[in-house]
């Protein structure tokens, strides 16, 4: 007796499991039960279980009956005809939905030609086991699966032509590629998904070199005269957008040039690219905190005013201005009107952002780098019928990934580029490497794709041929101007006195506890001591009560509020957060004592 | 040439006498003059010396990072291990958190078990000891179990073969189950046990939780010993168990008890004593280490053993644990549950002296470490 769960309840238990199971996958493909239901017997546990709930995984798969495949090439012609759909196909019994569990009983053959009489299932192609930006790789199944997975997810943060209605739109950290390009060794996925309405990268001629050492460890090295002609430029987006906000008491919000006696004027110099309606114009150049739109808000506190203020209405500035350390130019200003009904105003900033030293780029196998070095065209390399590499890529980056379609795609892009086609590398079904040697061949080039090369600088031929050839390369969207930051001093937080956190606001950079052990462990302590003294404060103690005393700058004086009497009052130096520490300790109910006596 | 007296007499108090006793050894065996081995014990001493740790040398802190770093490391190799074949063992960092934190049952017990000398060698009476040893359950000696849904029942077909190995009768079986499940009627023919709750009515998913509950019950054996495997190590035949239980294992005859060891570091402890269970935290966390192909320093390993045990009970490197005995309010307050160190401190008015690192850290003084421990005292004079 074998025991039978339904959506993880005991139902009863049956004799023939096999049996059993059979009738009940029979009874789903005659559609006597839901297609949604799938049946798995565990052999681990013994157990039958069947599911209908919701949340599993499933994917489709043609059925085999009898060593034979029920997808007919009658079915496939109506299909292209139109004269059948999928749901016909799934309601007539050819392919079905098969969850995790019941996959496990099943035996999938990936090609017609592989069905034997044990084969349950056959895919509909063999791309079917990848999904959609992983089959965007070409030629990965001369590849590791882990490279694979990194691929596909570096593909996703390619900057490209992300919509087609980019330029009206106001999406935030949007990136478009300037001239992107369709890649010459493609997937049918790329057709399937009509790439190239949408490409995210470039063909573009790498040299697997290294170059004195400004390429080590993932890093690249580009040719200064293929960025200047073009080569990964791209516009990054940035909207800011201002409301005019209604408040109690029927103020609002402004959206106007503000008046000089505007509480938190800045300077004139700062609004000097408003228009007359406070907004600023398309094409402006604006530079870091430079104002965009002028706005000023009511006061904050209107009771207070009423009673205090000497002048009658002191509205505050509340402009919008651009980040801390972006610049750009304006792109284009929105006006229009939010769900509430209030005028909004939105401008967008762009900035062309051209490849420079510490840029993440990547190709389509997880080989990703960073721009090291951004070298004079005279200075490159050259083939000795003149080509100079766009990119000079580390060859100690390919024996421990093992990415060998990163080497295939780079032959596979040279041959296409030579004779001018587009190489088909889709996984499984591609056009073999043979045959690509051999073509090279045919077109004047040695079939292992290696050339002889030249030092730029010297002129010196190079001892050992060079891996030369074309791949697609993508721009990945973390860019080193959104990353920059350094700081001295600056702003510090209200409330522990200790330097704000952040790139935007021009934060401090944390040493952080396991640094602070480093520190530690090395014996350093006036170091420590000096890194951690960012919020030290000097505090009077009294040495009768152990509390804080206090210092009267007016009459030059120092007392113990508890104690009145004139007592002995100390000056100790310590960080602000342990006083915040004894505050809060006071709060609630813990009076904590200081006593203070010398080292010596 | 004889060994100086004289000599070695002098470094007595400078040079532990482990050492003095190997310099004694080999400068007869290698036959030094007086002269040369007056130049060897002053090198000796000299090495010695500059190995001990200098004053102020953050132990503690290099102990921690010498952990802390492999451990980074030992995350991502944990998941090599999954499903290893024979017995189920925790491995990897699960492992080493257990044994630091002093857990009191650990995930996966075990047992070496070794014999005594005369059974050591023999295949067969370490079988019958393990099988002895082994705990077995009802599920072992059926055939089948079943529900009967007419009569609302449990049927258990057993395996005689089983019974006959194991020398158990049906009706034998009978009375366990019986005594097992007190609220059944439990009937036996030809080798078929029926249970039958004694309250009637109860739906199919009762039924089915006294069929799982009837397949667990104990029928003989050392209780908690899940699985026993005998294997040959190094000449001769030891018992590795699963499930683990010292006290009654050291009962039987065969089981030699000098060297027979758990890997329960509180069970080692109730039963062995301090010193054991001090020896077993150092021996599992190396060999924890060791299974990582992972290198760190024994004596790193054995400081922490040292401080798990130093109390005279095992204390885990937890809040409850070796934390809860640090001097300074603040340092404890620093690990874990702040506000209860805080106020149970100021309940009995306790002082914090400020003597050791994390509190100076926290109110940005010197740490008394490295650097910061020597101080300069210059007596002024008076005027």
């Amino acid at each position: 007796m074998i025991d039978v769960f339904y959506n993880e309840r005991y139902i009863g238990a049956v004799e023939d499991k096999d049996l059993f199971v059979n009738s009940i996958k029979a009874d789903r493909r005659k559609n006597k039960l839901p297609s949604c239901l799938n049946i798995s017997y565990n052999e681990e546990t013994d157990l039958i279980e069947i599911n209908t709930s919701t949340g599993r995984a499933r994917r489709p798969l043609i059925i085999i009956e009898n060593g034979k495949s029920k997808l007919t090439n009658e079915m496939v012609e109506k299909v292209a005809r139109g004269d059948m759909n999928w749901d016909l196909l799934i309601t007539e019994g050819t392919i079905e939905y098969l969850d995790a569990s019941e996959e496990e009983n099943s035996l999938v053959a990936l090609y017609e030609e592989d069905i034997t009489p044990e084969h349950t299932h056959l895919e509909i192609s063999s791309l079917a086991i990848l999904g959609i930006t992983t089959s965007l790789v070409p030629y990965s199944h001369c590849g590791q699966s882990a490279r694979l997975n990194r691929g596909s997810k570096t593909q996703k943060q390619a900057l490209g032509i992300y919509a087609a209605n980019y330029m009206v739109r106001m999406d935030t950290d949007a990136s478009i590629l300037c001239y992107a390009q369709t890649p010459i060794v493609r997937s049918v996925m790329h057709d399937i998904t009509e790439f190239d309405k949408h490409p995210s990268g470039q063909n573009i001629t790498i040299a697997l070199l290294s170059y004195r050492g400004h390429n080590m460890s993932d890093g690249i090295i580009f040719n200064k005269g293929s960025i200047e002609r073009g080569l990964g430029r791209s516009v990054y987006f940035r909207p800011y957008s201002a409301e005019e906000r209604r408040y109690s008491g029927g103020l609002t919000d402004d959206v106007c040039m503000p008046d000089k006696d505007v509480k938190g004027y800045k300077s004139e110099e700062d609004y000097k690219l408003l228009e007359e309606d406070g907004i600023i114009y398309p094409g402006a150049p604006v530079l870091s905190e430079e104002v965009i739109i002028g706005k000023t808000s009511p006061p904050r506190f209107l009771d207070d005013l009423e009673e205090f203020s000497i002048t009658a209405n002191v509205r505050r500035e509340s402009s919008v201005a651009v980040k801390h350390g972006e610049r750009g130019t304006v792109d284009c200003v929105f006006i229009t009107e939010n769900e509430e009904g209030n005028k909004l105003v939105e401008v967008r900033v762009k900035d062309i952002r051209i490849p420079e030293v510490g840029d993440k780029f990547s190709s389509r196998y997880g080989q990703k780098g960073v721009v090291g070095a951004i070298v004079p065209e005279v200075d490159m390399p050259f083939t000795a019928s003149g080509i100079k590499p766009d990119l000079i890529f580390s060859p100690h980056s390919i024996p421990k990934r093992m990415t060998v379609s990163h080497l295939i795609e780079v032959l596979a892009g040279k041959v296409g580029a030579l004779s001018g086609r587009q190489i088909d590398g889709t996984v499984f079904d591609s056009e073999p490497e043979a045959k690509l040697r051999e073509e090279l061949q045919e077109l004047g080039f040695r079939s292992n794709g290696t050339e002889r090369m030249y030092n730029g600088q010297t002129g010196e031929e190079y001892n050992v041929e060079i891996f030369v050839g074309n791949m697609y390369y993508m721009r990945l969207k973390h860019m080193a101007a959104n990353k920059l930051h350094a700081r001295a001093s600056g702003r510090i937080e209200l409330l522990t006195r200790q330097p704000i956190e952040g790139r935007s606001q021009g934060g401090g950079l944390r040493l952080g506890e396991m640094e602070k052990d480093c520190l530690v462990a090395h014996g350093a302590s006036l170091l420590l001591k000096e890194r951690f003294d960012s919020d030290k404060t000097e505090l009077y103690i009294c040495e009768t009560c152990g509390g804080l005393a206090v210092h009267d700058s007016y009459r030059n004086k120092k007392f113990c509020p508890a104690c009145k009497a004139n007592t002995d009052i100390s000056v100790i130096e310590i960080s602000y957060a342990f006083k915040l520490l004894l505050d809060e300790l006071r709060a609630f109910g813990l009076n904590p004592k200081l006593k203070l006596e010398s080292k010596y | 040439m004889v060994a100086d007296k004289e000599l070695i007499k002098g470094y007595s108090h400078k040079i532990p006498a482990k050492l003095l006793n190997e310099f004694e050894a080999s400068s007869e065996e290698f036959n030094l003059t007086k002269p040369q081995q007056k130049e060897v014990i002053e090198r000796l001493y000299k090495r010695y010396i500059d190995a001990l740790i200098n004053c102020g040398e953050a132990i503690g802190i290099v102990i921690a990072e010498s952990f802390g770093e492999p451990g980074t490391q030992m995350t991502l190799n944990t998941f090599h291990l999954a499903g290893v074949a024979e017995v189920n063992v925790t491995l990897g960092l699960p492992r080493l958190i257990e044994i630091l934190d002093a857990r009191k049952n650990p995930s996966t017990p075990m047992m070496h078990i070794y014999l005594k000398e005369e059974f050591r060698k023999d295949a067969s009476a370490a079988r019958k000891v393990a099988a002895r040893i082994k705990e077995t359950k009802l599920e072992e000696v059926a055939l089948e179990f079943a529900i009967n849904l007419l009569e609302s029942m449990v049927e258990i077909t057993l395996n005689p073969r089983k019974l006959d190995e194991l020398g158990l009768k049906a009706s034998d079986i009978k009375l366990i189950v019986a005594n097992a499940l007190k609220t059944t009627n439990v009937k036996e023919s030809e080798g078929l046990i029926t249970i039958q709750p004694k309250k009637t009515g109860g739906n199919l998913i009762d039924i089915y939780t006294l069929k799982e509950k009837a397949k667990e019950i104990f029928l003989r054996g050392v209780k908690g010993i899940a699985q026993v495997l005998p294997v040959k190590e190094n000449d001769e035949f030891v018992i590795k168990t699963s499930g683990s239980n010292l006290k009654d294992v050291f009962k039987i005859p065969e089981v030699d008890f000098t060297r027979t060891r758990s890997n329960n570091v509180f069970e080692t402890f109730n039963l062995l004593g301090v010193e054991a269970a001090r020896q077993l935290i150092a021996d599992e966390t190396a060999s924890v280490i060791q299974n990582q192909g992972l290198d760190i320093d024994v004596r790193h390993i054995m400081f922490i053993a040292d401080l798990m045990t130093v109390k005279g009970d095992v204390k885990g490197i937890t809040r409850s644990g070796i934390t809860s005995e640090k001097e300074s309010v603040l340092a404890r307050a620093t690990f874990e549950t702040p506000i209860k160190h805080l106020i149970n401190a100021s309940l009995i008015g306790e002082t914090d002296h400020l003597n050791s690192i994390v509190e100076n850290v926290m109110l940005n003084q010197p740490i008394p470490l490295g650097t910061g421990l020597p101080d300069l005292v210059i007596k002024m004079k008076k005027e």
